[in-house]
């Protein structure tokens, strides 16, 4: 126990001393968790819409009227030919043409249909989705509207299905209530894994390690000095980035902060473990700090940070099913936005602590003490 | 020349020696092709939903059959109570909850009209959005179907086309990004740590008083970056063309220039970053922090440009990738000419004699 106490330290000491590094890792954080989330804003508005009309009746100039109108789309372009409409949608001007074809009214009302036609702009495969989607719907009212006002109601024996669609936990659908808490665990994890693979690597690097290990210090002595500074590094991190969520964004979590700390307090257990095992193989900081670029960036894309994991194929799934980084953006979000107790994370928290033993079992074992 | 050569082979022999991670350096692109391309969808499907039925006749049955049938769920159990429900949803197993209220084949015989609840969870809101949609569309059919008999008046149907990605698949808005990515990551962070690495270990002294001219020493450390990088741009075009099966529309020869165009800006910025710091940690954060992450966002490849608040878009327009990102998107997926990107290409031009011009001033050579 006292050689741990030493030990922590040393390695306090060493942290505290380097002041450009202790803001990096205080300042950096909070200023990518108050910008991020700003920038990562999957929210679909503000879509551009060119319109070509060839009928140019009233029911025409309705229908686009009722488009512009919504707060989703934005008329860029009014256009006499898709020919010319095109090059918006290639200059990114346009994300959806809507060709409106001549005698659209008259045909309508001749052969009770007629057709329109949209062309989206599918490279942003979200964009495409919903905006298409929003622009289906909003024909969809107009269809009903004309209905009701050319029919005088003859058409009251159809069967109408109403679908009253409400939005839990995020009733708003405010994007950043689903960004921060991913974004905090992505910090969380960045600031500890980084630190704790860079430590050791420096140690060989500049040489000090040797002195270490001539020492009776065991191995598992040395690999918890290492573990519990960046710990408490990380809980103050996590700490600060809770602050931030709650002073910028209004975000307070909704669920018992002991279970967010006790989850984190074990992830980072783990995160940690994982950067350690990574810097005992390696001999210099470029190479540890490439190497866990190179994990950390698959981490994040697989942990369901922007895209669903639901959606994955099952091979990417079984990745994720092995990602620390996914269980804990999922119980950010768990408790944070859905207030889940422990019950609810329970299988959670006992993967975690299997990561957690995993990886530092096996960081204990592959540290050397001989060169 | 000659001995110019001769520099470019240590360096070269500098970078390969680092097998470790030079195996990053092609594993990284390799990697991110084919998770970007194979694992990340915007699609969302096989999304767990529960259909609580109340009703328990025939339109519901055929309701939830018509639900069943569509790829996009995954109904996980038929019958729950309201607690269970808000359970499931704390737990994150169900995206969503279809209530059929009692008597809803009655009430759309006799009064024509019935209601469907249904609640997301909306901690996601795009997915929450995009099942509520599918929903939607899925009882509008089912409606259509009721209502075949009795003829509906005023039809409109719109036939939806999506241009140059039909299947809306993920890799058309990746690829580009990706080659964005590695080439900053293998250009400004090599170039950076590999000149700041003499500098910490102190042969930069030696290289500085050789009869070499000093501002060669810069340039031949560059000159393995640049080969290794259009060697990575080599493979992640082959990799979209024969594993992502995503052809590049325009021309080739016009790609590969615009991309040893931005791999200099991109070598540029590494030398701008080992003039100006003198140890390699802070040489990493700078180009790991300050520059991956405004490339990941501002170049627009994760996240619309054009939805964030106007500083970060003003921003965005001193950022290099941006500007590939949108000339690589040009000539690969939509086809387009020199003529489409030239005002792109003068930027990253501009950004380019820029960044040497500073790094140049501020080079010196006497180190202490």
């Amino acid at each position: 126990m006292r050689t741990i106490k030493f030990l922590l330290q040393k390695e306090f000491r060493q942290i505290f001393r380097n002041k450009a590094i202790l803001a990096m890792i205080v300042v950096m954080p909070v200023m990518q968790l108050i910008i991020l989330p700003l920038a990562a804003n999957y929210e679909v508005k503000n879509i551009n819409i060119a319109v070509v009309d060839h009928d140019h009746s009233t029911t025409s100039r309705q229908l686009i009227s009722k488009i512009s109108a919504s707060t989703y789309f934005n008329l860029t372009g009014y256009n006499v030919s898709y020919k010319q409409a095109f090059p918006l949608v290639e200059q990114d001007k346009a994300d959806l043409i809507l060709e409106i074809p001549a005698n659209f009214e008259s045909s309508l009302i001749r052969e009770n249909k007629d057709k329109l036609f949209i062309a989206v702009n599918a490279i942003n495969g979200t964009k495409a989705n919903l905006g298409g989607a929003y622009l289906a719907s909003i024909i969809q009212d107009y269809n009903n509207d004309i209905r009701v006002q050319w029919s005088d109601g003859t058409s009251q024996n159809n069967h109408s299905i109403d679908i009253a669609s409400s939005n839990w936990y995020n009733p708003l659908m405010n994007y950043h209530l689903f960004m921060v808490p991913g974004i905090l665990a992505v910090l969380v994890t960045m600031v500890g894994g980084f630190l704790a693979a860079l430590n050791i690597v420096k140690e060989k690097e500049v040489g000090t390690i040797e002195q270490i290990n001539v020492t009776p210090i065991k191995k598992h002595h040395f690999i918890a000095g290492k573990l519990i500074p960046f710990w408490v590094l990380g809980n103050v991190v996590f700490t600060l980035g809770l602050l931030v969520a709650w002073l910028v964004y209004g975000i307070v979590p909704a669920g018992s902060l002991v279970v967010l700390y006790s989850f984190v307090g074990l992830y980072l257990l783990a995160v940690l473990g994982f950067g350690l095992l990574v810097s005992t193989f390696c001999e210099s900081q470029q190479q540890a700090m490439f190497i866990m670029f190179f994990f950390i960036m698959i981490f994040i894309l697989l942990g369901g940070l922007f895209t669903p994991i639901e959606s994955m194929p099952d091979w990417a799934k079984a990745i994720s099913r092995c990602n620390p980084v996914s269980y804990l953006i999922d119980v950010m979000r768990m408790v944070i936005l859905k207030s889940s107790g422990f019950a609810d994370v329970l299988i959670h928290l006992v993967v975690i602590a299997g990561f957690a033993i995993f990886f530092n079992t096996w960081a204990v074992l592959n540290y050397k003490k001989t060169a | 020349m000659k001995q110019f050569i001769t520099f470019v082979k240590k360096e070269f022999a500098h970078a390969l020696r680092d097998r470790k991670t030079l195996l990053i350096l092609f594993g990284l692109p390799i990697m991110q092709i084919l998770i970007f391309g194979f694992a990340l969808t915007n699609e969302v499907k096989n999304a767990k939903i529960i259909i609580e039925d109340n009703a328990k006749d025939i339109a519901s049955q055929q309701l939830t059959n018509k639900i069943e049938a569509s790829q996009y769920f995954d109904i996980e159990k038929a019958t729950m109570t309201h607690a269970q429900v808000e359970q499931a949803f704390k737990q994150g197993i169900i995206k969503m909850a279809v209530i059929i209220p009692a008597n809803f084949n009655e009430d759309l015989i006799h009064q024509n009209k019935a209601s469907l609840q249904v609640i997301a969870d909306a901690t996601d809101p795009n997915t929450a959005s995009t099942l509520t949609n599918y929903i939607s569309s899925i009882t509008k059919d089912y409606e259509e179907q009721l209502n075949e008999n009795s003829n509906t008046l005023y039809n409109i149907v719109p036939e939806t086309k999506m241009l140059y990605n039909p299947q809306l698949k993920g890799v058309h808005n990746y690829v580009p990004g990706v080659m964005a990515l590695v080439l900053m990551l293998v250009c400004v962070m090599m170039t950076a740590i590999s000149i700041v690495k003499e500098k910490e270990t102190g042969t930069m002294e030696i290289l500085l008083v050789s009869p070499f001219k000093p501002v060669m020493v810069i340039f031949s450390k560059a000159i393995p970056y640049l080969l290794l990088s259009i060697i990575n741009v080599a493979i992640i075009l082959l990799l979209s063309v024969y594993v992502l099966e995503l052809p590049v529309n325009g021309s080739v020869l016009l790609l590969f220039a615009e991309s040893i165009l931005f791999i200099i800006t991109c070598l540029s910025l590494g030398i701008l970053i080992s003039v100006k710091t003198n140890s390699q940690q802070v040489a990493m954060l700078i180009s790991l922090m300050g520059m991956l992450l405004p490339t990941m966002l501002f170049s627009g490849f994760m996240f619309p440009i054009e939805n964030m608040p106007v500083p970060l878009q003003i921003i965005s327009n001193a950022i290099p990738a941006k500007w590939y990102y949108i000339i690589v998107k040009s000539i690969m997926i939509k086809g387009l000419g020199f003529s489409a990107v030239w005002k792109e290409t003068l930027i990253l031009f501009g950004i380019t004699i820029f960044l040497l011009i500073v790094s140049l001033k501020n080079f010196k050579i006497r180190l202490a």
